[in-house]
């Protein structure tokens, strides 16, 4: 029996076709994994199912939910599907509750609209929901605030409101991306179990194979708005015919680093003696941290959120006062210098972040954005200018007419791009790498990641590769750091600290996040025995 | 949230510190004799040292300060030089018809913009929205000393509803004291309604953008009720922004309702004193102003710390 069955859905917002005919059915109790690229149109499809689409959006083709066509259907009736028996878990946690309400009152609400529950009854039902989300109320109080909550925590509170009234299918779009490795195996648990326990069809978006190998039935893949290759998983992923598919699965597994590679020279670039952060209320976020950075070397540093890794690699760039320590660039102690010597250090260390949405300015150039740390460098020629905007660019794989326009005009890859010609244009000795591949789809991750070795080859740049993708880090760095609580816990090749790991915690976060190879050799094992 | 208004009040002290010495460095120390000033054009000189010496002028400037400040601190405003009363008891008197007054047009304001915003909010981009937002424009674009006459025109002229002016006194009793006040109220609440307005709908429909808005039309609230539920309250900082602003501005920017209607309020007083050269006056209301715009502060803030559990735990 078909409990969601698709039917050829086109669908076009303002005259743009977004999905091209697809057609995709679940099963009670099934699990499908929806895996594409950003903009291949899979958080569209689950919108239309949900009709939440942006307004100007037209639909062609049937949705049918246990019989009936969900785009037939006047609002209304749509209105008492939704949360009641379609329930949906959304990707970014952070901003996926309202900021001023409790918790509590939030799930209670499922409860007092489908079931018109009082305010203490449906209280009552929202504890007993949240306990089984793993939020017991004598842990996580019913009263507490979104903001009062880590970003696991808000999606168990998520995942919880999309499941309170035992809905038929559970809609999940990328409900893992924005968490880190030991939060994310927690609500792909959450969600697997409500499919496998309460007989829920789950769609589970993702860009991320991995995480989605362990537990769908079925995959499919979207492109450009089509699905162009579907099966069983994981007998699917040894048999992958379409070729977007085969390159999704290659770009997910990145080539570890050579092992000469990166090695460093003899001259140390980046010198951290025990250096310590402490914010107000007496947090230590960097607890006594020491590490040295040879030039042309790669060090990854790894951890949790919260572990310290940002706030390390902000003190290392000079942007965030030491409690004790001191931190050399080339030499030069970036947290006392002042005038020419400070300029100097700052132009030989060079950041990129995490956002490439957030860290450009939308109202300027890119000329203007890529030229930026120019000034470090003193007066400089404006044809000069102009030649190191335009070699920048190159070096980044960018077109030269990319000068004179808008961040708006590209893709998130591109901007991040854009973000590394930034860094390189000072033409600094070592570059900051804070979680700049963690918000990236597996393509363009493993696009970036290719760019970066290729310019610490050519041009012997020296990275603090900051990142909670290990994955990434092997690729990356032949040296690790891992971080816990503002300490190093553990440091070593990465090779070897991520195949023989000491630390305990180091055990942990490698647990946390199989690569996809594991998890499907995990299932394989697991299918023979049976 | 205590220790936070703790902060906001400690601050607020400061700028009220700061906002005497302006005050009264502003009106004598800065060139120019207060005295002769307030004489007017040929006084007599010994009228004029009698004055000065009536004013403390002959004292040193800091103790001048000092006298008036510790003044203050006491209730002592000083006595005005036209009235010959102490200035503490006129703002006093004027007081009790501008904070009804004041107060009745935010109430009203307030009844009229947040229901209007909400219903442009859930229909925008619609006719029902273009209306809303043509009315707001022209209660922008009316003068409200216009609106005034119109609706003495209207509600006393014409309907015999209302007097068209005058203020009885609260001695007369509170249900004719506050009928004197209701056409001035409509006339200062309409086009501050419109500001209101415009800015609770812009801030709604931001607002209706936001993630959590999508969470909760996926539970099944309707696109109106998750406006209503989970929209407003967010949109809220805004309104309350603005509601300070306009709750400072209106306490002395009555004053040509307070003409046209003959109310005795603050803003007449000011005119008053102005026009007669009684600085002891103006300096005193300035004061008040001052300390009334300190409290509305405080008061936002409060409001601020109650519509949104992130404001002042240190965290954003």
């Amino acid at each position: 029996m078909t409990l969601l069955a698709i039917d050829r859905l086109s669908l076009a917002i303002g005259g743009k076709l977004i999905l091209r005919s697809v057609s995709l059915t679940v099963a009670p109790g099934e699990i499908l994994g929806l895996v594409g690229e950003s903009g291949s149109g899979k958080s569209m499809t689950l919108n239309a199912i949900m009709r939440l689409g942006p307004p100007g959006t037209r639909t062609e083709g049937a949705i049918r939910f246990e019989g009936a066509d969900l785009l037939a259907g006047p609002e209304r009736a749509m209105e008492s599907v939704r949360g009641r028996k379609i329930g949906m878990v959304f990707q970014e946690p952070m901003t996926a509750l309202n900021p001023v309400q409790t918790i509590g009152r939030q799930v209670a609400e499922c409860f007092r609209l489908h079931l018109g529950f009082g305010a203490r009854e449906a209280l009552a039902e929202a504890a007993e929901r949240l306990r089984r989300a793993g939020l017991p109320p004598e842990i996580v109080p019913l009263d507490r605030y979104p903001h009062q909550l880590s970003g696991g925590q808000r999606q168990r509170v998520v995942v919880a409101i999309a499941a309170a009234l035992g809905p038929k299918l559970i809609l999940a779009d990328e409900p893992t991306t924005a968490l880190d490795a030991t939060a994310r195996g927690g609500i792909i648990d959450l969600l697997a179990g409500l499919a496998r326990r309460e007989g829920a069809g789950l769609v589970f978006v993702t860009h991320d194979l991995a995480s989605i190998a362990g537990i769908a039935d079925r995959i499919a893949f979207m492109k450009d708005g089509e699905v162009v290759e579907e099966g069983s998983a994981p007998s699917i992923f040894r048999s992958l015919r379409h070729p977007y598919a085969q390159s999704l699965l290659a770009a997910s597994a990145l080539p570890p680093i050579a092992p000469d590679e990166a090695a460093g020279g003899t001259e140390p670039i980046v010198e951290a003696v025990d250096v310590s952060v402490v914010y107000g209320g007496g947090v230590r976020a960097v607890d006594g941290v020491s590490l040295t950075l040879m030039s042309g070397e790669s060090l990854a540093i790894v951890g949790e959120s919260g572990s310290g890794k940002s706030t390390l690699a902000r003190s290392v760039l000079g942007l965030e006062p030491l409690a004790a320590g001191t931190v050399r660039i080339a030499g030069t102690d970036i947290h006392r210098a002042s005038g020419g010597a400070l300029r100097a250090a700052r132009a030989a260390i060079q950041a990129v972040f995490q956002d490439p949405y957030g860290s450009l300015n939308p109202r300027h150039r890119i000329e203007r954005i890529v030229a930026e740390p120019l000034h470090l460098l003193g007066r400089i020629a404006s044809a000069e200018r102009r030649a190191r905007i335009a070699r920048a660019l190159a070096d980044v794989g960018l077109p030269p007419d990319g000068a004179r326009r808008y961040p708006h005009e590209f893709s998130g890859g591109q901007r991040q791009r854009i973000a590394i010609a930034r860094a390189l244009i000072s033409e600094p000795k070592v570059i900051v790498l804070d979680e700049a591949v963690s918000a990236l789809d597996v393509t363009t991750r493993a696009q970036i990641v290719a760019l970066l070795r290729e310019l610490s080859r050519r041009r012997g740049l020296a990275y603090l590769f900051i990142t909670h993708d290990l994955d990434a880090a092997r690729a990356v760095a032949n040296r690790v750091v891992v971080m816990r609580r503002g300490r190093v816990v553990e440091e070593g090749r990465t090779a070897a600290v991520l195949a023989q790991p000491h630390d305990p915690y180091t055990k942990e976060l490698i647990a946390a996040a199989p690569d996809l190879e594991t998890v499907l050799a995990a299932r394989e094992a697991e299918a023979r025995t049976r | 949230m205590v220790r936070f208004l703790a902060g906001r009040a400690l601050a607020l002290v400061i700028t009220l510190l700061a906002a005497t010495l302006v005050v009264f460095l502003v009106l004598n120390v800065v060139p120019g004799d207060p005295a002769a000033y307030m004489m007017g054009l040929g006084g007599d000189p010994a009228a004029l040292a009698e004055l000065r010496r009536e004013l403390g002028l002959d004292l040193p400037v800091w103790q001048r300060y000092f006298a008036w400040a510790g003044g203050l601190a006491m209730g002592d405003f000083g006595v005005s030089y036209t009235y010959r009363v102490p200035v503490g008891d006129l703002i006093l008197e004027r007081m009790r018809v501008t904070l009804p007054l004041t107060l009745m047009a935010m109430a009203l304001s307030t009844a009229l913009a947040i229901p209007l915003a909400l219903f442009a909010a859930g229909r925008r981009g619609r006719a029902a929205d273009a209306a809303v937002s043509g009315l707001a424009q022209v209660g922008l674009a009316i003068p409200n000393f216009w609106l005034a006459i119109l609706l003495v025109f209207v509600f006393s002229t014409t309907l015999k509803l209302f007097s068209a002016g005058g203020f009885p006194g609260w001695e007369a009793g509170v249900w004719p004291a506050l009928k004197a006040l209701v056409l001035p109220a409509v006339a200062l609440a309409l086009p501050q309604a419109a500001v209101l307005t415009r800015v609770a709908r812009g801030a709604l429909i931001e607002t209706m953008g936001e993630d959590y808005i999508r969470t909760a039309r996926a539970k099944g609230l309707s696109e109106r009720r998750a406006l209503r539920d989970h929209a407003l309250r967010n949109a809220m900082i805004p309104v309350l922004t603005i509601l300070g602003l306009q709750f400072t501005f209106l306490l002395a920017g009555g004053i040509i309702i307070e003409n046209v209607f003959y109310l005795p309020g603050l803003g007449r007083l000011v005119f008053q004193a102005i026009a007669q050269r009684d600085l002891v006056v103006v300096q005193g209301v300035v004061i008040v102003l001052v300390f009334a715009a300190v409290l509305v502060t405080l008061a936002v803030d409060a409001a601020y710390a109650l519509a949104d559990p992130r404001v002042g735990k240190g965290r954003r």
